[in-house]
């Protein structure tokens, strides 16, 4: 158990746009490069509407499951796999990353990426997670996936687009509500 | 921060509440009052007192008090279809999310952490410095981590072709700033005091003045976007995003605190804020346990 209470969050405002995309903020490797795939993705709202002002960021391990420390992730070096991207959704919602399918961290396990949501109007921010379509096997063992049921458990799993990528959309509220996580175990979190 | 800032590149984040593509094809190009049928600051008040006393009732029940904001929070409208209807899923979080992306002095630059020379002049406004620590819920610091900033100007003015409200832009001044967290967890900010903001939520909104800080932990699941604000502002009580939190206690740890033995005479004014992180989940090895410059120490 924590000794201190944690800062609450607030929301990320409409105002992010200026501050926190930077250039290949969303190219985790250089788009085109061997291995390389599009992650994309819309962020709708409880009515169905895209939303214009949300920001996504995306966390995962290399395409050997190896969860990456190198700095670099601001002033990308065009070589150097950081693991971290960051989105700004445009006017339609959407968002897009360049990325590598993310490897197994442990044998057996079923990868994923890992994601954080905020947008303006959202009072705090919403992680999440991103599993691969393939390896059913797995999936039916993972320990997240496997205490959902089956139609908030697809909120999570990307679809496998033709030309190799990913798409998976987020949904704040309403019909297909995205599952969102809560890491705390202290009493009185985020309700 | 470059000095020519594109702001096309900027994405779409209007003040207005409705941002559909007809409501933006119909919105006056300038700044125009809202209308009558807007709603009044006390119709909003007496929606937050309304909650803020179910919420003294809950506690006094027993409830155990809330620490972060209350994701469905209607007095800031624009919450109302961007919450979650669902609890959130408690997770154990699992291999990538027990680490963070590793940030670092490839990343930032010292000077970045300086808002007031990011320009030909100086900005102008009242210079602040705003300075403290990251922990993590142990008390432990968060060392070499990313600490990003964004504020208005002295005006209130946000330097974002969305804000168009009459109050000047600085053309010294652009509002963010970043830096890398230090072995003890400190970070520090020279900055330029941010003015009030008004703001669409109802007829009559004002922020009280506040910078957004962006924060990374050693955990992915600590990362965290919120808000510092400064003592006394009158406008507490009327923000529905401050009420959002609606727990004082938990409200209270996002307000600065002056420190007058920090403040450099003839320079700047100081402010103190310290930010705990949740967690941590992972059992650290004894170099983490260090800080990222712990080796100082051998």
């Amino acid at each position: 158990m924590s000794k201190l209470t944690p800062t609450p969050g607030q929301t990320v405002g409409p105002f992010f746009g200026y501050a926190l995309p930077y250039a290949k903020d969303r190219e985790l490797l250089a788009p085109g490069s061997p291995g390389s795939i599009r992650l994309q993705g819309t962020v709708y709202d409880g009515a169905g509407h895209p939303i214009p002002d949300a920001i996504v960021e995306i966390w995962q391990a290399d395409a050997d499951g190896k969860v990456p420390h190198h700095t670099g992730s601001l002033v990308r070096d065009g070589y150097t796999f950081t693991g971290f991207g960051r989105s700004a959704v445009g006017n339609t919602g959407a968002f897009t990353f360049t990325t590598v399918n993310p490897g197994p961290t442990e044998e057996g396990a079923a990868p994923f990426i890992a994601v954080a949501v905020f947008a303006r109007g959202l009072m705090n921010r919403l992680f999440t997670r991103i599993y691969l379509p393939e390896n059913e096997e797995a999936l039916a063992q993972d320990p997240l996936l496997s205490s959902l049921k089956p139609d908030r458990r697809e909120t999570l799993i990307a679809r496998r687009d033709p030309d190799g990528g990913l798409t998976w959309d987020i949904r704040l509220q309403g019909d297909g509500e995205t599952v969102f996580l809560d890491f705390s175990d202290v009493e009185g979190a985020s309700k | 921060m470059p000095d020519e800032l594109n702001l096309e590149i900027f994405n779409a984040d209007p003040i207005t509440e409705d941002v559909s593509d007809e409501a933006m094809k119909a919105a006056p190009k300038t700044y125009a009052p809202l209308d009558a049928a807007a709603e009044s600051q006390a119709d909003l008040s007496a929606e937050m007192k309304a909650i803020g006393e179910a919420y003294a009732r809950a506690l006094k029940n027993g409830a155990p008090a809330e620490t972060q904001p209350r994701l469905d929070y209607a007095p800031y409208r624009s919450s109302v279809l961007r919450h979650p209807t669902k609890d959130l899923h408690h997770a154990d979080p699992e291999t990538i999310e027990l680490y963070s992306p590793a940030f670092g002095h490839m990343d930032v630059h010292a000077l970045e952490a300086d808002l007031t020379i990011q320009h030909n002049g100086e900005p102008l406004g009242e210079r602040i410095v705003v300075a403290g620590r990251v922990l993590d819920g142990d008390g432990r610091p968060v060392a070499g981590q990313l600490v990003e900033i964004w504020q208005a100007n002295s005006a209130g003015r946000y330097i974002h072709k969305r804000d168009q409200h009459p109050a000047p832009l600085d053309p010294n001044f652009t509002g963010v700033g970043r830096c890398i967290t230090g072995a003890d967890g400190s970070y520090s900010f020279t900055t330029i005091k941010p003015g009030a903001y008004p703001w669409k939520n109802h007829l009559n909104a004002w922020r009280p003045a506040h910078i957004h800080f962006s924060l990374f932990g050693q955990e992915f699941t600590q990362r965290i976007v919120t808000q510092m604000y400064f003592p006394g502002d009158q406008l507490f009580p009327l923000d529905p995003i401050y009420q959002s939190i609606v727990d004082q206690d938990a409200r209270d740890r996002l307000v600065a605190s002056y420190n007058h033995e920090q403040t450099r005479p003839e320079w700047a004014l100081a402010y103190n804020w310290d930010i705990v992180l949740t967690g941590p989940k992972r059992t650290w090895t004894e170099n983490e346990a260090l800080g990222a410059e712990g080796d100082d120490h051998e």
